[in-house]
């Protein structure tokens, strides 16, 4: 496919991200800029210095909320996106509701209990859909050992290790290999396997 | 007289296969002979999710398929 046949089927694609943070902020840059023609966004925080390490903001956007700043940054990098932002602390009837009409769902939370949420909102409740999640980025290096594997409809991205601590801290990097998985593992599943593509693993 | 038979399955757990010297189990059997102690748990068989509450319950047997995801945070 070339490109413009890319952005023509992805034009007509849904994504929903849960969370705008290190994840869903550089999850939903990469959509973006590959041309998924609308997102749909939640979050409740606000953006504080500390973000900036990792999450898809600028130090002049301190104190907004992620969902609209994110917002804004999607829109300077593609006029075209439609973006529904929802200023939302998640819950399973959220879930299902803003997200039932998107063909993949992110998971993009930060917090262990948030992430088992999602998953058994959208098994339990929208068992068709698609649900990317990222587990496992802490720290620093070891690139190999970040990974994707597939269980049916739940497609895992990250180490599967390296919990988030003091000293063990998220930063850009091992985040944003993350993220970018999770949107490649998206493009995966919207445009399926790419018949052009040299393949040394068996993929998705 | 004992029966000597010898009762194993077969399962993929992980997307790797196992040989388990059981003939079933339950989802918190299975749990402790992996030395699973994990908190934050979602656990799948053949797809389906199975409650927490069902751990006790659900049955694992020859040739079902697990996935046994450990959450952990960072986002």
């Amino acid at each position: 496919m070339t490109f413009d046949e890319i952005r023509a089927v992805l034009k007509k694609k849904t994504v929903g991200i849960a969370g705008c943070g290190g994840l869903g902020s550089n999850c939903a840059v990469a959509l973006a800029r590959a041309g998924v023609g609308t997102l749909v966004i939640a979050d409740f925080d606000v953006i504080v210095e500390s973000n900036l390490n990792r999450q898809y903001f600028f130090h002049d956007q301190i104190g907004m909320l992620k969902v609209f700043a994110l917002k804004i940054n999607l829109e300077r990098i593609n006029p075209d996106i439609k973006v529904h932002a929802f200023d939302l602390r998640l819950c399973p009837s959220d879930i299902v509701e803003i997200f039932s009409h998107c063909d993949v769902i992110v998971e993009a939370f930060d917090k262990a209990e948030m992430k088992q949420m999602i998953i058994e909102a959208v098994s339990n409740h929208l068992p068709d859909k698609s649900l990317v999640i990222g587990v496992g980025m802490g720290g620093w290096g070891d690139n190999n050992s970040i990974h994707t594997r597939r269980a049916a409809k739940l497609v895992i991205c990250g180490d599967e290790m390296n919990e988030v601590s003091d000293t063990n801290p998220p930063i850009a990097p091992r985040v944003g290999v993350v993220a970018n998985m999770q949107a490649n593992a998206v493009l995966e599943l919207l445009l399926g396997e790419n018949p052009d593509q040299k393949i040394i693993t068996g993929s998705l | 007289m004992t029966n000597l038979k010898l009762l194993q399955m077969k399962i993929i757990l992980n997307n790797t296969e196992e040989t388990i010297d059981r003939d079933q189990l339950t989802v918190n059997e299975l749990l402790k002979v992996k030395n699973f102690s994990f908190k934050m748990l979602v656990v799948k068989i053949n797809g389906q999710l199975v409650k927490k509450s069902d751990y006790d319950q659900a049955m694992i047997g020859d040739g079902d398929d697990v996935m046994v995801l450990h959450l952990i945070s960072g986002g």
